[in-house]
């Protein structure tokens, strides 16, 4: 392939031209809105702050150099080079590997089932920003109106509005319980919106994703320059940030940072080779990759200054609120005037009182209010957006305009990144030809998208976050690992390392350096190998076990802690490891079919083609 | 600030006993003679004496019956300056005599106690935090009224006692006295339920449209080589020149596979 100059035209397995992006921009701003997602947002701001503040930098940016940026170099490449989504370049690799494309397809499917289920729950929140006062302001009142309900009572009216308002959550996850309607008409919605984006492909997510891309950095620096005037903002981001070198002797770090960097540039799912495929052939693949990684990164550190000095404000403000309950309780039982005591003179007067009364000020129910403790109340996930933020912004003025941005920015982070699964499932079937000619492109994706609908109602039943949870720890992280190494290996060992640096001197003018070669070849490779085997100890260590929120748990509001039935454990087994037995199962299956080959027809030198282009 | 009087727990019970037969009397009288004004000036010194140390045994009978913790007596607590911030009133004696009125009031609402006077009701304890206990005495000033009943007058009269201080229940805080809680100001369709018709209707007539329109291009797309097709009829019958290049070698129905483009088998790694 590199001797001959390479094709001239774009053609696509169907024969028609090949769809191309209408500019660049387009093409940069769908990679940045695949990468960029939800777990910039929540996961990497909890990650810095458990990890020692700005000492977490260190392993993420070793994790960047060495693992993140040479994986996604192959794959906007690959897929560059070989113009089709996972399933024909990883065929036209080898027919062996044919089975990773299959792997890559079946995560995706997996992976935008949860992911779009997450955008519904933003959805239904978004849906209920719009009113003054916020329902997860106050505690409903029970049946008879004589009291607040219960289960509200006794955790917050945050987390009921959470557990029960939307999830209805039940306490065990072998009890599933009904639909929730709501979530299911949001679930229609929710897909119906993705639909409406990638219905004929890039030609209508292209101009999507103007929106959906840049909306999010808009909100963040509202976020921001809101955040930062708000009391107690910078403790917030001291805290945040204060680097404690200590933390690196931990390996957890380490494995942290490389998985998250892995998991944060969206790598392995085939939706940067999809939307590589579409590029012109001589494009500068490399500058995209870097670039793009250090944008990804950028708006990670960006959006964790917007989040911590939120939640620094929210940690001050608790703690303010603390120690006015703590002078109520005083002021009360020694009937001393109003407001004679002051957050600052609190701990003064508190002296006093106890010198001289000290039996009265043993009996009173004092909490004890430090505001670290109050910053080391982090959370990341759906228990930063749904529980810590959403109580966050009901304490700043003009609260449901704030909840509106907050939920409308993440709505349109996880839409940008549902396009690249979307395309990373649609591309392939494309070039597969699982449909006829005839049948326009508008059938095929509404028809993918109907399928992965019913598909994740099962998440909308009462069970539904359990199950979630579930999906995202064990269908997910080990399979793309995985995955990603046998990519790398693929692509250095199988495909060649001399031939594809040739590509890559035709695509960008240059051939790769020093640097490219050694990662792909061997620090990659052992990279992955290691996090692999990390993470399954890691998994193995712990029996699996799950926190349900069970309202006659003796210690509610804390999640009990119950392990998983065997039924769910063997649920847990087949997500983990169904589809990379794509890669195994393909690779036997074309052996068979080649030693079948050589035993009906003679050996010879080399097989007509038939017209369709199939190798013997 | 009135202070409790001292002077009612160190007279022995057998004189309080006398005095309190003697003050029901003195109490009578006045009664009895509604019409004929009480003018001072028609009491003689003795009499007014008299008054005046029935007047300190009522008022340590009194102490007698609002003290904290008592029997039927209720702990009020207000945060004016929470409340009010600048504009927060000092609380005197006038607040005193209005807050009683209030409470007279409410009782004055309960069947069988519309009788009660200003007087029957009585303070006591007031501190700094502004906070007091009250007892309301019947009109014998013997015994406190039941705890039920003053519960359910206040409760009742809420409302307009809030309103008269400018307080609202968290800051005028009865204890043991439980207030109402606000009926829940449920629209009658969720706000919910409006932004998702809306959001959905956008969709759908988007989605709609690009339907329609992706259809419209196809047709235009099926009406295109159809007319192609009519003259390649042509070129199969006579060898015409399409752009420089003739029909034949071109052999659109057999698929448009470009032989001059690179071959699969190439692309494939040698097995």
């Amino acid at each position: 392939m590199a001797r001959t100059p390479g094709p001239d035209q774009p053609v696509d397995g169907g024969g028609e031209e090949r769809p191309a992006w209408d500019n660049k921009l387009q093409y940069l701003l769908s990679c940045v809105g695949f990468a960029v997602g939800l777990g910039n947002l929540w996961r990497f701001p909890y990650l810095c702050q458990t990890y020692g503040g700005g000492a977490f930098l260190i392993p993420y940016i070793i994790a960047l150099a060495f693992e993140g940026i040479p994986l996604f170099h192959i794959e906007l490449a690959v897929g560059q080079r070989l113009r089709r989504g996972s399933i024909g370049v990883w065929t036209a690799i080898s027919p062996y590997l044919g089975g990773m494309g299959l792997g890559c397809c079946t995560v995706s499917f997996l992976v935008s089932l949860y992911y779009n289920t997450v955008l519904t729950w933003v959805l239904w929140y978004l849906l209920n920003s719009f009113q003054h006062p916020l329902p997860w302001s106050a505690c409903p009142l029970d049946l008879n109106r004589t009291g607040l309900v219960q289960e509200c009572r006794d955790s917050s009216p945050v987390s009921y509005f959470w557990y029960r308002r939307t999830l209805n959550v039940s306490a065990d996850i072998g009890d599933s319980g009904p639909v929730q309607w709501r979530l299911l008409v949001c679930l229609a919605v929710s897909w119906a919106v993705v639909y409406l984006c990638v219905i004929r492909g890039i030609e209508t997510t292209g101009k999507a994703i103007y929106f959906t891309a840049l909306f999010p950095y808009l909100v963040l620096t509202v976020f921001l320059v809101r955040g930062l005037t708000l009391p107690g903002a910078m403790q917030g981001l001291t805290y945040l940030f204060t680097p404690d070198l200590r933390v690196l002797q931990n390996p957890r770090v380490w494995l942290d940072a490389a998985t998250q960097i892995f998991f944060s540039l969206s790598l392995a799912l085939g939706g940067h080779i999809a939307f590589a495929s579409y590029n012109p052939p001589r494009n500068n693949c490399r500058r995209d990759a870097v670039s793009i990684a250090l944008v990804n990164s950028m708006t990670s550190l960006y959006a964790s200054i917007a989040v911590f000095s939120v939640l620094g404000f929210k940690a001050a403000s608790d703690h303010g609120r603390c120690l006015d309950r703590n002078i109520l309780h005083l002021i009360n039982a020694f009937d001393l005037p109003e407001q004679s005591v002051s957050r600052d003179t609190y701990t003064a007067a508190l002296a006093r009182l106890n010198a001289s009364q000290p039996a009265e000020v043993a009996g009173l129910p004092l909490e004890a209010c430090r505001l670290e403790d109050f910053l080391d109340k982090s959370a990341s996930g759906t228990g930063l957006a749904f529980i810590v933020f959403t109580e966050a912004v009901l304490h700043m003025p003009g609260a449901p305009v704030w909840a509106v941005l907050f939920f409308g920015m993440l709505f349109s982070l996880g839409l940008s990144s549902m396009f690249g699964n979307m395309e990373s499932i649609i591309t392939p079937l494309l070039d597969l030809g699982v449909m006829p000619r005839r049948v326009p492109k508008e059938v095929l994706t509404g028809l993918a998208c109907l399928l992965c609908f019913f598909t994740a109602t099962c998440f909308t039943l009462r069970s539904g976050s359990y199950w979630l949870e579930i999906f995202d720890q064990y269908a997910a992280a080990l399979n793309l690992i995985l995955l990603a190494f046998f990519e790398v290996v693929g692509v250095a060992y199988v495909y060649g390392m001399k031939r594809f640096c040739d590509d890559i001197a035709w695509m960008t003018g240059r051939r790769p350096g020093f640097y490219w070669r050694a990662t792909w070849k061997v620090v990659s490779p052992l990279l992955l190998l290691t996090i692999f085997l990390a993470y399954v100890a890691l998994l193995a260590s712990s029996p699996p076990h799950y926190k349900a929120w069970n309202p006659r748990y003796e210690r509610f509001p804390l999640r009990q802690e119950k392990p998983y039935p065997g039924w769910v454990l063997a649920a847990c087994v087949l997500l983990s490891f169904l589809p990379t037995l794509w890669v195994p199962v393909v690779a036997l299956g074309q052996l068979l079919a080649r030693c079948r080959q050589k035993t009906r027809d003679p050996p010879q030198d080399r097989c007509p083609k038939p017209r369709g282009g199939r190798a013997c | 600030m009135t202070q409790p009087d001292p002077v009612g727990s160190s007279i022995p019970i057998r004189v309080r006993k006398k005095t309190r037969a003697y003050v029901i009397l003195t109490v009578m009288l006045p009664c009895s003679h509604r019409a004929t004004t009480m003018r001072p000036n028609d009491n003689n010194v003795t009499r007014e004496h008299t008054g005046r140390s029935k007047a300190k045994e009522l008022t340590a009978i009194r102490a007698d019956l609002c003290r904290p913790d008592a029997e039927n007596a209720f702990k009020v607590r207000l945060s004016i300056r929470t409340a009010l911030g600048d504009k927060a009133y000092a609380w005197d004696a006038n607040e005193e005599y209005l807050f009683k009125a209030m409470v007279a009031f409410s009782m004055r609402k309960v069947p069988n106690r519309e009788t009660t006077e200003i007087s029957h009701v009585l303070l006591c304890n007031v501190t700094q935090r502004v906070s007091f206990w009250f007892v309301v005495t019947d009109p014998s000033r013997n015994h406190t009224l039941p705890a039920v009943e003053v519960q359910s007058a206040i409760r009742m009269n809420r409302n307009r006692i809030n309103n008269a201080f400018f307080l609202n229940d968290q800051t005028l805080e009865f204890l043991r006295i439980p207030s109402t809680l606000a009926p829940p100001t449920d629209p009658s369709v969720p706000i919910w339920i409006i932004i998702f018709g809306v959001i959905f209707c956008i969709v759908l007539v988007a989605t709609m449209l690009l339907i329609i329109s992706g259809i419209r291009q196809h047709r235009r797309k099926n009406k295109g080589p159809s007319e192609m097709e009519d003259s390649e009829d042509k070129c199969e019958n006579v060898i015409t020149i399409e752009n420089g290049i003739p029909c034949d070698p071109l052999d659109m129905k057999g698929g448009h596979i470009n032989d001059a483009f690179v071959t699969e088998d190439e692309r494939l790694t040698p097995l």
